[in-house]
């Protein structure tokens, strides 16, 4: 594979979040609104592109028995980083992620690119796939945190589409909305692949 | 707080899954069928209360004393998947049959955001010993709870005819969706 598709690969065909499914807790949880998606996003994105660049340069250096437990402790030491940076610059962002910040360290899509990915390839093709995993992942939570704030809460970015006389539906902001509309997203998706991919 | 109102709030109220969105991976793979949804919902329970038990000491008995509770997410990663490999070793060994029934859930359980998760709230819920464990107890039963109901539902689907599009996530997330707003019922039955 050339750079440039290691790089769109995890944008659209292997989306980790509409093709994929990987890393739906925080999907779900912090798409209330959408400036937590893009925050959301890069902190994940940060964290992929670290471990992959440095799980790829250890490659040779990591016994394979050990592997995981190594893959997980590096990707615990970015988590802490991005963690101690956004509670000292981001404190209202932070908050409002909470306890999902120190979950990227289970995120699934870290994992599984260390496994799947970084762990047989050179340094810059590993930082060029956790950086289009991790752009699709912000792009796809993104989108529905959007989908959830304008149905919610009238608004996308704190920006209010809406007129103040029509109703919002508040259960998209609420978990069931989560759900719903991630459901429903998959299914655009799905549909629009098998669509375009004849 | 009484131990009453963490149960109904952790089983019920907040519940882990449809409320909380931890565990939602295994939520969503493993709902397939009763049974095992069983045998993932025993193995939860058990790494769960063990986990909230140990890094509550670890963390006030080592971490504090030391001023390095910055480092609660990596010690606490490694608790979880040290212990997850020790209970795996003490199961084969002593009680070969629940490892028979556990067996293929418990080296899942190290990646359940659930059992990471719970383990950090209950040291930012401020709980005692004894708070945390029973949390963390009502927490995995309220789990296992969530993962039944969404398994009975999905091995009735499996003989209706869905479109095509909405076969296997999609239609899983929605009626997770679903049961997530039976849940929201519960609110407001705990001050």
């Amino acid at each position: 594979m050339s750079n440039v598709s290691h790089f769109t690969n995890g944008l659209v065909k292997s989306n980790p979040t509409f093709v994929l499914v990987l890393g739906t807790c925080p999907t779900l949880a912090v798409t209330t609104a959408a400036i937590n998606g893009i925050g959301m996003g890069a902190a994940t994105t940060f964290v992929l592109v670290c471990s992959n660049l440095l799980i790829a340069a250890l490659k040779n250096v990591i016994p394979d028995k050990v592997r995981i437990a190594a893959f997980i402790l590096i990707i615990a030491s970015f988590v802490t980083v991005v963690d101690l940076v956004m509670k000292a610059y981001t404190p209202d962002l932070y908050n409002t992620l909470g306890i999902f910040i120190p979950l990227i360290v289970v995120n699934c899509i870290i994992l599984g690119r260390a496994e799947a990915f970084a762990q047989k390839n050179s340094v810059f093709p590993a930082i060029l796939d956790g950086l289009g995993m991790g752009i699709g992942f912000t792009l796809a939570i993104t989108l529905l945190a959007s989908v959830r704030e304008l149905i919610g809460n009238g608004s996308i970015f704190n920006v209010k589409l809406v007129s103040d006389n029509i109703s919002t539906f508040l259960l998209f902001i609420l978990p069931p909305g989560a759900f719903i509309t991630y459901g429903y997203l998959i299914a655009i998706m799905n549909r629009l692949r098998a669509r375009y991919s004849n | 707080m009484d131990y009453l109102n963490i149960i109904i709030l952790a089983l019920l109220v907040n519940n882990v899954v449809l409320a909380q969105f931890l565990g939602i991976c295994p939520f969503l793979g493993v709902s397939g069928k009763i049974s095992t949804s069983l045998g993932m919902g025993g193995a939860v329970v058990f790494v769960m209360a063990l986990a909230n038990l140990v890094t509550y000491l670890v963390y006030n008995f080592i971490l504090v004393p030391l001023g390095i509770e910055f480092m609660q997410t990596i010690t606490f990663i490694l608790i979880i998947a040290f212990l997850v490999q020790v209970v795996e070793i003490i199961l084969k060994k002593s009680v070969p049959s629940l490892y028979q029934a556990l067996g293929i859930y418990l080296p899942l359980i190290t990646t359940n955001c659930a059992v990471l998760g719970i383990a950090l709230l209950a040291i930012q819920k401020n709980y005692s010993l004894v708070q945390s464990v029973v949390y963390s107890s009502a927490t995995a039963v309220g789990f296992t709870f969530a993962l039944i109901l969404m398994a009975g539902i999905r091995e009735q689907l499996e003989l209706l005819g869905t479109p095509k599009g909405m076969k296997g996530f999609p239609l899983s997330l929605i009626i997770a969706g679903l049961l997530s707003m039976a849940f929201m019922g519960f609110s407001g039955l705990v001050k």
